[in-house]
Protein backbone atom coordinates (compact mmCIF):
# COMPACT_ATOMS: atom_id res chain seq x y z
CA UNK A 1 0.00 0.00 0.00
CA UNK A 2 1.30 3.50 -0.48
CA UNK A 3 2.16 4.94 2.46
CA UNK A 4 0.67 8.24 2.52
CA UNK A 5 -2.53 6.18 1.84
CA UNK A 6 -1.57 4.33 4.97
CA UNK A 7 -0.84 7.36 7.52
CA UNK A 8 -4.11 8.56 6.29
CA UNK A 9 -5.82 5.75 7.02
CA UNK A 10 -4.32 5.91 10.40
CA UNK A 11 -5.34 9.55 11.01
CA UNK A 12 -8.80 8.99 10.41
CA UNK A 13 -9.12 5.83 12.61
CA UNK A 14 -7.12 7.61 15.11
CA UNK A 15 -9.20 10.56 15.17
CA UNK A 16 -12.60 9.06 15.08
CA UNK A 17 -11.14 6.91 18.11
CA UNK A 18 -9.88 9.93 19.91
CA UNK A 19 -12.57 12.52 19.03
CA UNK A 20 -15.39 9.66 20.10
CA UNK A 21 -13.52 9.32 23.42
CA UNK A 22 -13.73 13.21 23.89
CA UNK A 23 -17.04 13.70 22.89
CA UNK A 24 -18.48 10.92 24.85
CA UNK A 25 -16.38 12.37 27.74
CA UNK A 26 -17.84 15.61 27.19
CA UNK A 27 -21.67 14.25 27.59
CA UNK A 28 -21.07 11.98 30.43
CA UNK A 29 -18.98 14.98 32.18
CA UNK A 30 -22.65 16.53 32.04
CA UNK A 31 -24.69 13.95 33.15
CA UNK A 32 -21.97 13.37 36.08
CA UNK A 33 -21.61 16.70 36.51
CA UNK A 34 -25.46 16.84 37.40
CA UNK A 35 -25.91 13.81 39.08
CA UNK A 36 -23.23 14.00 41.50
CA UNK A 37 -24.35 18.06 42.08
CA UNK A 38 -27.62 16.48 43.00
CA UNK A 39 -25.98 14.13 45.19
CA UNK A 40 -23.91 16.59 46.96
CA UNK A 41 -27.23 18.66 48.03
CA UNK A 42 -29.12 15.63 48.86
CA UNK A 43 -31.32 15.37 45.50
CA UNK A 44 -31.76 12.38 43.27
CA UNK A 45 -30.83 14.47 39.84
CA UNK A 46 -31.95 13.59 36.41
CA UNK A 47 -33.84 10.15 36.35
CA UNK A 48 -36.25 10.51 33.71
CA UNK A 49 -34.69 10.33 30.26
CA UNK A 50 -33.56 7.04 29.60
CA UNK A 51 -32.45 4.43 32.39
CA UNK A 52 -31.05 6.36 35.69
CA UNK A 53 -31.68 9.66 33.32
CA UNK A 54 -28.10 8.76 31.26
CA UNK A 55 -30.01 10.08 27.80
CA UNK A 56 -30.37 13.18 29.51
CA UNK A 57 -27.02 15.21 27.83
CA UNK A 58 -28.58 14.17 24.78
CA UNK A 59 -31.88 15.87 25.06
CA UNK A 60 -30.17 18.77 26.29
CA UNK A 61 -27.93 19.02 23.21
CA UNK A 62 -31.34 18.18 21.18
CA UNK A 63 -32.95 21.03 22.61
CA UNK A 64 -30.02 23.21 22.17
CA UNK A 65 -30.09 22.16 18.32
CA UNK A 66 -33.28 22.80 18.24
CA UNK A 67 -33.71 26.50 20.08
CA UNK A 68 -33.93 29.84 17.81
CA UNK A 69 -30.27 31.15 17.28
CA UNK A 70 -30.44 34.61 18.24
CA UNK A 71 -27.51 37.50 17.36
CA UNK A 72 -28.07 40.70 19.22
CA UNK A 73 -28.82 43.28 16.82
CA UNK A 74 -25.56 45.52 18.25
CA UNK A 75 -23.32 42.73 17.86
CA UNK A 76 -20.37 42.12 15.65
CA UNK A 77 -21.77 39.25 14.11
CA UNK A 78 -18.47 37.48 12.27
CA UNK A 79 -16.76 37.64 15.77
CA UNK A 80 -19.79 36.56 17.40
CA UNK A 81 -20.27 33.87 15.39
CA UNK A 82 -16.36 33.28 15.23
CA UNK A 83 -16.05 32.79 19.18
CA UNK A 84 -18.02 29.74 20.40
CA UNK A 85 -15.74 27.80 17.10
CA UNK A 86 -12.62 29.07 18.12
CA UNK A 87 -13.85 27.50 21.84
CA UNK A 88 -14.31 24.53 20.60
CA UNK A 89 -11.67 24.14 18.01
CA UNK A 90 -8.86 24.88 20.13
CA UNK A 91 -10.21 22.29 22.84
CA UNK A 92 -9.78 18.91 19.87
CA UNK A 93 -6.56 20.56 18.60
CA UNK A 94 -5.17 19.71 22.00
CA UNK A 95 -5.43 16.37 21.01
CA UNK A 96 -3.60 16.17 18.06
CA UNK A 97 -0.19 15.69 20.67
CA UNK A 98 -2.16 13.81 23.65
CA UNK A 99 -0.96 10.25 23.41
CA UNK A 100 -3.96 7.33 25.23
CA UNK A 101 -0.77 4.80 25.67
CA UNK A 102 2.55 3.56 24.60
CA UNK A 103 3.16 2.47 20.94
CA UNK A 104 2.05 -0.86 19.75
CA UNK A 105 2.91 -2.85 16.62
CA UNK A 106 -0.11 -4.30 14.29
CA UNK A 107 1.03 -6.24 11.64
CA UNK A 108 4.90 -5.45 12.14
CA UNK A 109 4.25 -1.79 11.93
CA UNK A 110 4.50 1.06 14.88
CA UNK A 111 1.69 2.48 15.73
CA UNK A 112 1.41 5.35 18.35
CA UNK A 113 -1.88 5.94 20.46
CA UNK A 114 -2.28 9.92 19.46
CA UNK A 115 -3.14 11.89 16.34
CA UNK A 116 0.00 13.09 15.52
CA UNK A 117 2.39 10.56 13.86
CA UNK A 118 4.76 10.35 16.35
CA UNK A 119 2.86 11.73 19.79
CA UNK A 120 6.88 12.08 20.84
CA UNK A 121 6.97 15.59 18.77
CA UNK A 122 9.28 17.33 21.37
CA UNK A 123 7.46 20.05 21.72
CA UNK A 124 3.80 18.40 22.83
CA UNK A 125 3.46 20.10 25.72
CA UNK A 126 4.99 23.53 24.31
CA UNK A 127 2.22 23.20 22.21
CA UNK A 128 -0.66 22.36 24.18
CA UNK A 129 0.44 25.73 26.65
CA UNK A 130 -0.10 27.56 23.23
CA UNK A 131 -3.16 26.51 22.38
CA UNK A 132 -4.61 26.31 26.06
CA UNK A 133 -3.38 30.12 25.69
CA UNK A 134 -5.44 30.77 22.56
CA UNK A 135 -8.54 29.58 24.08
CA UNK A 136 -8.67 32.16 26.32
CA UNK A 137 -9.36 34.55 22.85
CA UNK A 138 -12.55 32.71 22.41
CA UNK A 139 -14.27 33.63 25.55
CA UNK A 140 -12.28 37.52 25.35
CA UNK A 141 -13.40 37.15 21.74
CA UNK A 142 -17.57 36.45 23.03
CA UNK A 143 -17.47 39.38 25.79
CA UNK A 144 -16.03 42.18 23.31
CA UNK A 145 -18.52 40.96 20.83
CA UNK A 146 -21.91 40.99 22.07
CA UNK A 147 -21.68 44.19 22.69
CA UNK A 148 -23.24 43.94 26.40
CA UNK A 149 -21.50 45.11 29.33
CA UNK A 150 -21.75 41.46 31.50
CA UNK A 151 -20.25 39.69 28.58
CA UNK A 152 -17.43 42.07 28.31
CA UNK A 153 -16.37 41.81 32.01
CA UNK A 154 -16.40 37.84 31.97
CA UNK A 155 -14.07 38.91 29.04
CA UNK A 156 -12.22 41.03 30.87
CA UNK A 157 -11.91 38.73 33.56
CA UNK A 158 -11.03 36.05 31.76
CA UNK A 159 -8.14 37.74 30.49
CA UNK A 160 -6.98 38.84 33.79
CA UNK A 161 -7.58 35.43 34.45
CA UNK A 162 -5.39 34.01 32.21
CA UNK A 163 -2.14 36.33 32.97
CA UNK A 164 -2.37 35.11 36.66
CA UNK A 165 -2.55 31.24 36.07
CA UNK A 166 -0.53 30.87 33.09
CA UNK A 167 3.28 31.91 34.32
CA UNK A 168 2.51 29.24 37.00
CA UNK A 169 1.34 26.81 35.16
CA UNK A 170 4.60 27.41 33.18
CA UNK A 171 6.93 27.10 36.48
CA UNK A 172 4.65 24.04 37.56
CA UNK A 173 5.76 22.32 34.51
CA UNK A 174 9.05 23.50 34.21
CA UNK A 175 9.85 20.90 37.21
CA UNK A 176 8.74 17.90 35.03
CA UNK A 177 10.96 19.31 32.16
CA UNK A 178 13.89 19.35 34.17
CA UNK A 179 12.88 15.76 35.28
CA UNK A 180 12.00 14.38 32.10
CA UNK A 181 14.55 16.13 29.85
CA UNK A 182 11.78 16.01 26.82
CA UNK A 183 8.71 18.11 25.87
CA UNK A 184 7.15 15.24 24.72
CA UNK A 185 4.29 13.86 26.53
CA UNK A 186 5.00 10.16 25.99
CA UNK A 187 8.88 10.80 27.29
CA UNK A 188 7.33 12.58 30.61
CA UNK A 189 4.79 9.29 31.22
CA UNK A 190 7.52 6.42 30.63
CA UNK A 191 9.77 8.47 32.79
CA UNK A 192 7.19 7.45 35.47
CA UNK A 193 7.59 3.54 35.27
CA UNK A 194 7.66 2.08 38.60
CA UNK A 195 5.55 3.95 41.09
CA UNK A 196 8.13 6.93 40.35
CA UNK A 197 4.67 9.28 39.51
CA UNK A 198 5.42 12.99 39.74
CA UNK A 199 2.64 13.51 41.99
CA UNK A 200 5.88 11.94 44.75
CA UNK A 201 8.48 13.34 43.58
CA UNK A 202 6.91 16.81 42.86
CA UNK A 203 3.56 17.29 44.94
CA UNK A 204 4.09 20.98 45.43
CA UNK A 205 4.02 21.34 41.47
CA UNK A 206 0.81 19.28 41.36
CA UNK A 207 -0.74 21.50 43.82
CA UNK A 208 0.56 24.30 41.40
CA UNK A 209 -0.87 22.91 38.28
CA UNK A 210 -4.01 21.50 39.23
CA UNK A 211 -5.09 25.22 41.00
CA UNK A 212 -3.57 26.56 37.22
CA UNK A 213 -5.88 23.81 35.97
CA UNK A 214 -8.96 24.87 37.99
CA UNK A 215 -8.51 28.54 36.56
CA UNK A 216 -7.62 27.53 33.17
CA UNK A 217 -11.18 25.40 32.30
CA UNK A 218 -12.73 28.34 33.99
CA UNK A 219 -14.50 25.70 36.60
CA UNK A 220 -15.56 26.48 40.33
CA UNK A 221 -13.72 27.69 42.45
CA UNK A 222 -12.31 29.88 39.85
CA UNK A 223 -15.04 30.30 37.49
CA UNK A 224 -15.13 33.97 37.51
CA UNK A 225 -15.74 34.21 33.84
CA UNK A 226 -19.42 33.43 33.97
CA UNK A 227 -19.89 34.06 37.55
CA UNK A 228 -23.67 34.05 37.78
CA UNK A 229 -24.35 36.45 40.69
CA UNK A 230 -23.15 39.30 39.46
CA UNK A 231 -22.83 38.57 35.62
CA UNK A 232 -25.91 37.07 34.61
CA UNK A 233 -23.82 34.33 32.78
CA UNK A 234 -20.49 36.09 31.81
CA UNK A 235 -19.32 35.75 28.77
CA UNK A 236 -22.02 33.76 27.09
CA UNK A 237 -24.90 35.93 28.38
CA UNK A 238 -26.20 36.71 24.29
CA UNK A 239 -25.38 33.61 23.44
CA UNK A 240 -27.95 31.07 22.71
CA UNK A 241 -29.10 27.42 20.24
CA UNK A 242 -26.26 25.52 19.45
CA UNK A 243 -23.36 28.36 19.84
CA UNK A 244 -24.10 28.14 23.24
CA UNK A 245 -24.30 24.86 23.08
CA UNK A 246 -20.23 24.76 21.67
CA UNK A 247 -19.72 27.03 24.75
CA UNK A 248 -20.78 24.30 26.87
CA UNK A 249 -19.08 21.72 25.21
CA UNK A 250 -15.98 23.40 25.31
CA UNK A 251 -15.89 23.86 29.08
CA UNK A 252 -16.63 19.97 29.70
CA UNK A 253 -14.51 18.96 27.19
CA UNK A 254 -11.76 21.25 28.60
CA UNK A 255 -12.33 19.83 32.02
CA UNK A 256 -11.73 16.20 30.14
CA UNK A 257 -8.16 17.52 28.20
CA UNK A 258 -7.50 19.23 31.88
CA UNK A 259 -7.92 15.41 33.70
CA UNK A 260 -6.07 13.50 30.70
CA UNK A 261 -3.01 16.17 31.25
CA UNK A 262 -3.09 15.76 34.91
CA UNK A 263 -3.43 11.95 34.84
CA UNK A 264 -0.23 11.58 31.90
CA UNK A 265 2.02 14.21 33.80
CA UNK A 266 1.50 13.51 37.53
CA UNK A 267 -0.40 10.60 38.08
CA UNK A 268 1.63 8.30 35.79
CA UNK A 269 -0.54 8.19 32.60
CA UNK A 270 -0.68 4.61 31.31
CA UNK A 271 1.45 2.72 33.83
CA UNK A 272 -0.51 -0.09 35.22
CA UNK A 273 0.11 -0.63 39.41
CA UNK A 274 2.03 -3.60 38.06
CA UNK A 275 4.47 -4.78 35.44
CA UNK A 276 2.48 -5.65 32.21
CA UNK A 277 4.22 -9.55 32.47
CA UNK A 278 2.10 -10.41 35.28
CA UNK A 279 -1.13 -10.53 33.23
CA UNK A 280 1.19 -12.18 30.28
CA UNK A 281 1.42 -9.08 28.08
CA UNK A 282 4.33 -8.33 25.79
CA UNK A 283 5.33 -4.83 26.01
CA UNK A 284 4.18 -3.20 21.95
CA UNK A 285 1.29 -5.60 21.89
CA UNK A 286 -2.24 -4.17 20.87
CA UNK A 287 -3.73 -5.76 24.13
CA UNK A 288 -1.95 -4.04 26.08
CA UNK A 289 -1.93 -0.71 24.48
CA UNK A 290 -5.70 -1.18 24.96
CA UNK A 291 -5.22 -1.85 28.65
CA UNK A 292 -3.24 1.50 28.75
CA UNK A 293 -6.02 3.23 27.02
CA UNK A 294 -8.34 1.92 29.81
CA UNK A 295 -5.99 3.33 32.74
CA UNK A 296 -5.66 6.42 31.57
CA UNK A 297 -9.18 6.99 31.36
CA UNK A 298 -9.86 5.28 35.03
CA UNK A 299 -7.57 7.95 36.06
CA UNK A 300 -8.63 10.89 34.12
CA UNK A 301 -12.35 9.84 35.40
CA UNK A 302 -11.37 10.09 38.99
CA UNK A 303 -9.89 13.51 38.07
CA UNK A 304 -12.85 14.60 36.44
CA UNK A 305 -14.70 13.94 39.81
CA UNK A 306 -12.25 15.42 41.55
CA UNK A 307 -13.36 19.03 39.42
CA UNK A 308 -16.52 18.10 39.83
CA UNK A 309 -16.53 17.83 43.35
CA UNK A 310 -14.57 20.53 44.15
CA UNK A 311 -16.90 22.62 41.90
CA UNK A 312 -20.19 21.46 44.47
CA UNK A 313 -17.76 22.13 47.52
CA UNK A 314 -15.68 25.37 47.25
CA UNK A 315 -16.96 28.71 47.04
CA UNK A 316 -15.92 31.54 44.11
CA UNK A 317 -13.36 33.26 44.33
CA UNK A 318 -13.04 37.20 43.36
CA UNK A 319 -11.22 37.53 40.45
CA UNK A 320 -8.47 39.94 42.46
CA UNK A 321 -8.06 37.15 45.26
CA UNK A 322 -7.13 34.54 42.15
CA UNK A 323 -4.40 37.59 41.15
CA UNK A 324 -3.52 37.43 43.96
CA UNK A 325 -2.71 33.61 44.22
CA UNK A 326 -1.59 33.64 40.94
CA UNK A 327 1.43 36.19 41.16
CA UNK A 328 2.03 36.71 44.93
CA UNK A 329 1.79 32.50 46.05
CA UNK A 330 2.33 30.63 43.03
CA UNK A 331 4.72 32.22 41.14
CA UNK A 332 7.27 32.22 44.23
CA UNK A 333 6.62 28.60 45.15
CA UNK A 334 6.81 27.97 41.44
CA UNK A 335 10.29 29.06 41.27
CA UNK A 336 11.04 27.65 44.57
CA UNK A 337 9.98 24.59 43.15
CA UNK A 338 11.95 24.90 40.05
CA UNK A 339 15.46 25.15 42.26
CA UNK A 340 14.71 22.46 44.40
CA UNK A 341 13.87 20.17 41.74
CA UNK A 342 17.11 21.31 39.82
CA UNK A 343 18.95 20.53 43.12
CA UNK A 344 16.98 17.14 43.16
CA UNK A 345 18.01 16.52 39.69
CA UNK A 346 21.93 17.25 40.10
CA UNK A 347 21.85 14.67 43.05
CA UNK A 348 20.33 11.66 41.97
CA UNK A 349 20.64 11.75 38.30
CA UNK B 1 -24.35 39.48 78.49
CA UNK B 2 -21.24 37.81 77.13
CA UNK B 3 -21.28 37.83 73.32
CA UNK B 4 -17.73 37.86 71.79
CA UNK B 5 -17.60 40.28 68.70
CA UNK B 6 -16.78 38.89 65.43
CA UNK B 7 -13.23 39.51 64.79
CA UNK B 8 -12.99 39.35 60.90
CA UNK B 9 -9.29 39.60 61.25
CA UNK B 10 -8.82 36.72 64.07
CA UNK B 11 -5.29 35.65 63.39
CA UNK B 12 -4.91 31.97 61.61
CA UNK B 13 -2.48 29.67 62.35
CA UNK B 14 -0.35 28.30 59.24
CA UNK B 15 -2.29 25.29 58.27
CA UNK B 16 -5.58 27.65 58.14
CA UNK B 17 -3.75 30.48 56.07
CA UNK B 18 -2.82 27.78 53.41
CA UNK B 19 -6.30 26.83 53.00
CA UNK B 20 -5.80 23.13 51.97
CA UNK B 21 -6.90 21.27 55.15
CA UNK B 22 -9.59 23.45 55.52
CA UNK B 23 -10.84 22.98 51.68
CA UNK B 24 -10.63 19.20 52.81
CA UNK B 25 -12.87 19.24 55.39
CA UNK B 26 -15.48 20.85 53.17
CA UNK B 27 -15.00 18.02 50.40
CA UNK B 28 -14.78 15.30 53.42
CA UNK B 29 -18.47 16.53 54.05
CA UNK B 30 -19.70 16.98 50.77
CA UNK B 31 -18.28 13.63 50.33
CA UNK B 32 -20.22 12.19 52.86
CA UNK B 33 -23.39 13.74 51.94
CA UNK B 34 -23.24 11.81 48.16
CA UNK B 35 -24.37 8.83 50.30
CA UNK B 36 -26.98 10.47 52.91
CA UNK B 37 -30.49 9.79 52.60
CA UNK B 38 -31.85 11.73 49.57
CA UNK B 39 -35.38 14.09 50.13
CA UNK B 40 -36.93 14.29 46.73
CA UNK B 41 -40.34 13.31 46.18
CA UNK B 42 -40.92 11.43 42.90
CA UNK B 43 -44.39 13.71 42.57
CA UNK B 44 -46.53 12.04 40.38
CA UNK B 45 -45.61 8.47 41.15
CA UNK B 46 -45.02 9.20 45.23
CA UNK B 47 -47.72 11.63 46.38
CA UNK B 48 -46.87 13.54 49.63
CA UNK B 49 -48.45 12.10 52.89
CA UNK B 50 -51.21 14.23 54.25
CA UNK B 51 -52.34 14.63 57.39
CA UNK B 52 -56.38 14.80 58.64
CA UNK B 53 -55.67 18.62 59.25
CA UNK B 54 -54.59 19.37 55.42
CA UNK B 55 -56.51 22.15 53.84
CA UNK B 56 -57.29 21.12 49.75
CA UNK B 57 -60.66 21.72 47.88
CA UNK B 58 -63.43 22.32 49.48
CA UNK B 59 -66.34 19.84 49.30
CA UNK B 60 -69.77 18.67 50.32
CA UNK B 61 -70.20 15.27 52.58
CA UNK B 62 -73.00 12.84 51.35
CA UNK B 63 -73.99 11.38 54.47
CA UNK B 64 -73.57 7.69 55.15
CA UNK B 65 -77.05 7.38 56.78
CA UNK B 66 -78.97 8.38 54.11
CA UNK B 67 -76.97 9.15 50.62
CA UNK B 68 -77.77 12.85 50.71
CA UNK B 69 -75.86 15.78 51.42
CA UNK B 70 -75.43 17.00 55.64
CA UNK B 71 -76.12 20.83 53.69
CA UNK B 72 -78.91 22.53 55.14
CA UNK B 73 -78.72 25.45 53.18
CA UNK B 74 -77.98 27.78 55.86
CA UNK B 75 -75.25 30.26 53.13
CA UNK B 76 -72.81 30.81 56.74
CA UNK B 77 -69.88 29.46 54.17
CA UNK B 78 -71.36 31.84 51.24
CA UNK B 79 -71.40 34.78 53.75
CA UNK B 80 -68.10 33.67 55.17
CA UNK B 81 -65.99 33.18 52.13
CA UNK B 82 -63.31 35.84 52.05
CA UNK B 83 -63.00 35.60 48.20
CA UNK B 84 -66.51 35.37 47.13
CA UNK B 85 -66.07 31.52 45.70
CA UNK B 86 -69.34 30.34 47.34
CA UNK B 87 -73.02 30.68 46.10
CA UNK B 88 -75.70 28.39 48.18
CA UNK B 89 -79.43 28.69 46.84
CA UNK B 90 -82.26 26.97 49.29
CA UNK B 91 -85.12 24.72 48.51
CA UNK B 92 -87.50 22.62 50.66
CA UNK B 93 -87.63 19.18 51.37
CA UNK B 94 -89.45 16.34 52.68
CA UNK B 95 -86.96 14.88 54.89
CA UNK B 96 -86.42 15.50 58.30
CA UNK B 97 -83.94 18.42 58.42
CA UNK B 98 -86.32 20.20 55.97
CA UNK B 99 -83.98 22.47 54.13
CA UNK B 100 -81.31 21.40 51.07
CA UNK B 101 -78.97 23.05 48.49
CA UNK B 102 -80.94 24.06 45.11
CA UNK B 103 -77.64 25.20 43.94
CA UNK B 104 -74.52 24.89 45.82
CA UNK B 105 -71.44 26.49 43.15
CA UNK B 106 -67.83 26.80 44.19
CA UNK B 107 -65.25 29.13 41.87
CA UNK B 108 -62.31 26.91 42.56
CA UNK B 109 -60.98 29.91 40.51
CA UNK B 110 -61.74 32.30 43.46
CA UNK B 111 -60.64 29.56 46.46
CA UNK B 112 -58.47 30.27 48.67
CA UNK B 113 -58.16 26.76 50.80
CA UNK B 114 -58.45 28.88 53.83
CA UNK B 115 -61.11 26.85 55.34
CA UNK B 116 -62.99 29.50 56.86
CA UNK B 117 -66.49 27.42 55.39
CA UNK B 118 -65.46 24.37 57.16
CA UNK B 119 -65.05 25.96 60.25
CA UNK B 120 -67.98 27.81 60.33
CA UNK B 121 -70.30 25.13 59.15
CA UNK B 122 -72.63 24.02 61.89
CA UNK B 123 -73.48 20.53 60.14
CA UNK B 124 -69.84 19.31 59.23
CA UNK B 125 -71.62 19.66 55.86
CA UNK B 126 -68.54 21.11 53.52
CA UNK B 127 -64.77 20.24 54.28
CA UNK B 128 -61.64 20.73 52.99
CA UNK B 129 -61.17 17.39 51.31
CA UNK B 130 -57.49 16.48 50.20
CA UNK B 131 -57.23 17.04 46.30
CA UNK B 132 -55.00 19.32 45.37
CA UNK B 133 -54.14 18.58 41.77
CA UNK B 134 -56.70 20.38 39.55
CA UNK B 135 -56.72 21.49 36.19
CA UNK B 136 -59.24 22.94 33.94
CA UNK B 137 -59.59 23.01 30.80
CA UNK B 138 -62.05 26.56 30.78
CA UNK B 139 -63.07 29.31 33.38
CA UNK B 140 -66.36 27.76 32.98
CA UNK B 141 -65.27 24.04 34.19
CA UNK B 142 -63.55 25.79 37.38
CA UNK B 143 -66.98 26.81 38.58
CA UNK B 144 -68.23 22.94 40.87
CA UNK B 145 -71.85 22.40 40.88
CA UNK B 146 -73.57 20.14 43.89
CA UNK B 147 -73.07 16.85 41.89
CA UNK B 148 -69.19 17.73 41.56
CA UNK B 149 -68.94 18.24 45.05
CA UNK B 150 -70.85 15.24 46.86
CA UNK B 151 -68.12 13.18 48.22
CA UNK B 152 -69.29 10.10 50.31
CA UNK B 153 -68.42 10.34 53.56
CA UNK B 154 -65.99 7.27 53.55
CA UNK B 155 -63.63 9.44 51.41
CA UNK B 156 -62.74 12.55 53.99
CA UNK B 157 -62.37 10.01 56.76
CA UNK B 158 -59.58 11.35 58.01
CA UNK B 159 -60.51 14.89 57.94
CA UNK B 160 -63.92 14.54 59.69
CA UNK B 161 -62.00 12.63 62.09
CA UNK B 162 -59.74 15.48 62.46
CA UNK B 163 -63.09 17.62 62.76
CA UNK B 164 -63.91 15.72 65.57
CA UNK B 165 -60.97 15.21 67.66
CA UNK B 166 -60.05 18.69 67.70
CA UNK B 167 -62.77 20.90 66.43
CA UNK B 168 -63.26 24.35 69.11
CA UNK B 169 -67.29 23.70 69.31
Amino acid sequence: MDPIVNILIQFVIKIAVILGIVFTAAALGVYVERKVAAFIQLRIGPNRVGPFGLLQPFADVLKLLMKEDITPKAANKPIHRLAPILTLAVTFIVYAVIPFSDFFYLNGEKIYMGIATSPNINVGMLFILAMTGISVYGLVLAGWSSNNKYSLMGGIRSSAQLISYELSMGMALVAIFLMSGSFGLSDIVNMQAGWKWNILLNPLGFIIFITAAFAETNRAPFDLPEAEPELVSGYNTEYSGMKFGMFFLAEYANMFTASVLISLIYLGGWHLPFLPEVLGLEPGSFLLAALQVLVVLIKTSLVCFFFIWARWSLPRMKYNMLMNLGWKVFLPLGLLNIVLTAIGVYIFK
Amino acid sequence: MNIKPIDKRAKLNFLERIFIPEMAKGMVLTFKHMFQKKYTQQYPEVKKELRGSFRGSPVLVRDASDGKARCVACGLCARVCPALAIEVQAEETTDLKERTPAKFEINLLRCIYCGYCEEVCPEEAIVLSQQYEWTFPSKEAAVLDREQLLTPEAELAPKLHFLVEYRNV
